[in-house]
């Protein structure tokens, strides 16, 4: 199992820098460098004048030397200014005395460097969105894999039957319906002022405000989050990745019940609860588990439109704005969060998935 | 003039009628719910004593029974609307319903015509035709084709839309669904049936554009797509060893990639200027080529002849295809590479944001259709046949491609339909984030992005080209889960 373990994560390490390499070559193309040139220098540049601001600030050597001053590995760049004798560098920040300055600063010293557009650490940038995005994708874990179980579990435990039929037909349309398109039939229907529900309720006075919920998030940053604000993106996430989870467990919960010892405890006369809720259960959680951890990388997409959408500025909102203002470093730093996010639920997949079924043991 | 009524003149008789079927539904489905939990279950067969069979009903079989006649009369009134739109004279009798299923009907009639044809001959048509003994299959089957002849009603012959896709009339800014329009000309259509979007262009027509837009692009990526993984696949999944090592651990890495910031990656502005999708579409759009050289060589290579004529052939139509889908002459801000081919050899032009689109959604789908192929050639490598043909002295190829391949179909056509319909989530996402085809396309993708910003004050803009997509991926997923029944069975 330890060796298990180790090679997987060395497989992790491998993949996750392969990754960043790409990101950090597309991010560090010519062209975006000097649009970055431009934005930051003097929009009437000449090739030359850009060539040199890139230089000065540390964009000049080659890539994978970069490469290496942005994970941490190679010391980051100083230059001196032949004329002023001022000494600037990638880890002296300013007004500090160079002598002081670190000779490594990068991801693994913990610096993610600075966005050039919110003029701000990268790190306190990344770190409040995250959290404010961890409340959404918990809070849409919560609802989408207890409801998901129990659609899959009840259509599974007798297959063909009426019920199997029509929650299957749901997990079909769940599955059809992306974040997009549910989520406007959501504001639509639901939070809407002049169309779909609110309107009428309003008018029966059953409701007080003059929407049943909320179509925009951005409340939920600041004054705390409310059902009356939180439920419709939480449902839009969780409804899509719903489906293919109940599908899943549906299919394993299906194939438990034609097992042997079910049918053994049937014939011992074993209630048909007892057999669903003690027998068939766990065998049938197996499966699901891993789909349920490779959701992550999904809920993830999910969550970018979801932000989008109900205003709300976490962290795909974030990587929305580094991606079309051209922040270098903050599209780098969220690009680290989403690759270390997808790589560590495959792993804790395939490790979850060894411990829970004791068919599997790897030596 | 009047704006016009959602249902017309048949509606008075037609809305209660739809309004007690649907009310009755919900009443008898809630009180099933409640009769399941209460212990009741449906009757059972009893034998008698003279050998006759007695069904005992229960209320919850009257219950059943009577959502059954529900569904029925909410399906007679939908056909009801249909036959009125097509049988009434005037636009105002019709309504808006009336109208656009007297729109429609190229389409209903193309749909019937497919229907029937494929019922009578359904014994004859192999997986095709048990299509039509599932339920569930012959809907979604219906469903896709709706979406298809509508698209090839538009797109090809626009006898549906009723005005043009980027046709603006600025008086009809977010006007609601029926509006008139202020002057219209001679032959023009008068009403604006979905209403107007933001910037005053007919929602209805655009839906349908979008539709032809839509299966213009998904269906041949998926392909692409499926090209790609198969020629990587069968080789990793038949020969192992290091060979699989590195192609599954590429699939990988493509595959942890997050989705969303390769799409912004690949679109912005200036990695499109470093020409970034354009080596990507050289080397994904080699591998079609690829795959149809090594499939007839393999089959062909005992019979030079035939062998030469068919892979020059594919070299050559597929040579010139591939050089001018990569390369653009016309276009100076290309890198060097790409203008290389001559201009009067280059025979179509594809607008630079359509090939990104389409590089960026082969790129996503290719590893996962990897991974299946894969899977599959691992599980059928060991079968007798198989091992017969080692035996014969076939080569690798040969096995790969005509005897691993054809055996592998089945679950390969139902991920296709599957594929599909996640390729058109994809492309609408694309589009949501702004990041589509053009911005003026009607893609659903770019549709909604446009309507989401009034959502709340004019929900009309947005609301048809969502229900289009998701009704057409709802469509691919259920005829995906009928076929997949249905080859079970065999």
């Amino acid at each position: 199992m330890g060796a298990f373990i180790l090679r997987r994560t060395g497989v992790m390490i491998l993949t996750a820098l392969c990754l960043t390499f790409v990101v950090f070559f597309l991010t560090n193309l010519f062209p975006n460098l000097e649009k970055l040139a431009k934005t930051q220098g003097n929009a009437r540049m000449t090739d030359e004048e850009v060539v040199s601001w890139l230089d000065r600030n540390g964009y000049g050597g080659p890539l994978i030397v970069r490469y290496g001053e942005w994970l941490g590995l190679v010391p980051g760049w100083t230059r001196e200014d032949e004329a002023t004798g001022e000494i600037t560098g990638r880890c002296i920040d300013f007004g500090m005395d160079p002598a002081d300055a670190p000779t490594r600063c990068g991801l693994l010293q913990g610096d993610l460097g600075f966005s050039t557009v919110s003029d701000d650490e990268v790190g306190n940038i990344i770190g409040g969105r995250l959290l404010l995005t961890l409340k959404l994708m918990g809070w849409a874990f919560g609802v989408m894999v207890p409801a998901a179980l129990l659609v899959g579990v009840l259509a599974g435990m007798r297959e063909g039957s009426r019920l199997d039929r029509s929650l299957s037909t749901f997990s079909i349309a769940s599955t059809a319906t992306p974040e997009y398109v549910s989520g406007v039939i959501f504001i639509v229907l639901l939070a809407s002022s002049t169309a779909g529900l609110s309107p009428l309720l309003a008018e029966w006075g059953w409701i007080e405000g003059r929407t049943l919920f909320l179509g925009s998030a951005r409340s939920a940053m600041e004054d705390g989050i409310t059902f009356w604000n939180f439920a419709l993106p939480v449902t839009t996430i969780a409804l899509y990745g719903m489906g293919y989870i109940a599908r899943m467990t549906r299919a394993s919960m299906a194939e438990v019940m034609t097992a042997q010892y079910i049918r053994t405890a049937r014939l011992k006369g074993v209630s048909f609860r007892n057999i669903v809720l003690k027998h068939a259960l766990r065998n049938a959680l197996i499966a699901p588990f891993t789909v349920i951890m490779l959701q992550f990388p999904w809920l993830l997409t999910g969550v970018v439109i979801v932000e989008t959408l109900f205003n709300y500025n976490g962290f795909g909102w974030t990587m929305v704005q580094a991606a079309s203002n051209n922040d270098i470093e903050l599209l780098l730093a969220c690009s680290i969060v989403a690759v270390f996010v997808v790589l560590v639920t495959q792993l804790i997949s395939d490790i979850g998935y060894v411990f829970l079924n004791p068919r599997i043991r790897i030596a | 003039m009047e704006p016009l009524t959602w249902s017309g003149s048949f509606g008075a008789f037609l809305n209660p009628l739809m309004l007690a079927a649907i009310v009755a539904f919900v009443i008898l489905f809630l009180t099933n719910v409640v009769m399941t939990f209460a212990g009741m279950r449906s009757g059972d067969f009893e034998v008698n004593a003279d050998g006759t069979l007695v069904y005992q009903r229960t209320p919850m079989d009257m219950v059943l029974t009577g959502m059954k006649y529900a569904v029925l009369l909410f399906v007679l009134c939908c056909i009801g609307y249909i036959i009125a739109g097509l049988t009434l004279p005037t636009i105002e009798q019709k309504g808006i319903l009336g109208a656009m299923a007297q729109r429609l009907l190229p389409v209903w009639i193309a749909l019937v015509v497919t229907f029937a044809l494929s019922i009578t001959f359904k014994r004859k048509l192999g997986l095709y035709g048990k299509l039509f003994d599932s339920p569930i299959g012959m809907a979604g089957f219906g469903l896709v084709m709706f979406w298809i002849f509508a698209a090839i009603f538009s797109g090809v012959f626009p006898l549906v839309p009723t005005h043009g896709a980027i046709d603006l009339i600025s008086q009809m800014r977010n006007e609601l669904p029926g509006t008139p329009l202020p002057n219209p000309d001679e032959g023009e259509y008068p009403y604006y049936l979905l209403g107007g979007d933001n910037l005053g262009r007919d929602v209805f027509s655009r839906v349908f554009f979008g539709a032809a837009d839509v299966l213009k692009i998904t269906p041949v990526a998926t392909l692409f797509a499926f090209m790609v993984g198969i020629t990587l696949g069968l080789p990793a999944g038949y020969f192992g060893g290091k060979l699989d090592t590195i192609l599954t651990f590429i699939a990988n890495l493509a595959l942890a990639f997050p989705v969303i910031l390769l799409f912004f990656l690949l679109v912005t502005p200036e990695i499109v200027a470093a020409g970034v999708p354009q080596y990507m579409s050289m080397i994904l759009f080699l591998f079609p080529i690829l795959f149809f050289v090594v499939l007839f060589n393999s089959r062909f290579h005992t019979d030079p002849t035939r062998r030469n004529i068919l892979v020059g052939a594919a070299i050559a139509i597929g040579g010139v295809l591939y050089l001018s889908l990569i390369s653009n002459p016309s276009d100076p801000d290309l890198p060097l590479l790409f203008r290389l081919w001559p201009e009067p050899f280059d025979i179509f032009d594809i607008a630079g944001n359509l090939l990104i689109v389409f590089v960026s959604v082969v790129f996503v789908n290719s590893p996962t259709v990897f991974r299946i192929v894969r899977g599959i050639t691992l599980d059928v490598k060991t079968r007798d046949y198989v091992a017969a043909a080692q035996t014969r002295g076939e080569g690798p190829w040969y096995i790969m491609l005509w005897e691993i391949l054809p055996n592998a179909r089945g679950p390969l056509i139902v991920d296709f339909c599957l594929r599909i319909g996640y390729t058109t989530i994809l492309l609408g996402t694309l589009g949501f984030f702004g990041l589509g085809v053009s911005p003026e396309s009607p893609d659903w993708g770019s549709t909604i992005n446009e309507g989401r910003r009034l959502l709340t004050i004019y929900p009309h803009p947005a609301l048809p080209p969502a229900l289009a997509l998701m009704s057409l991926v709802l469509g691919l997923n259920l005829l995906a889960d009928g076929l997949r029944e249905e080859s079970l069975k065999d």
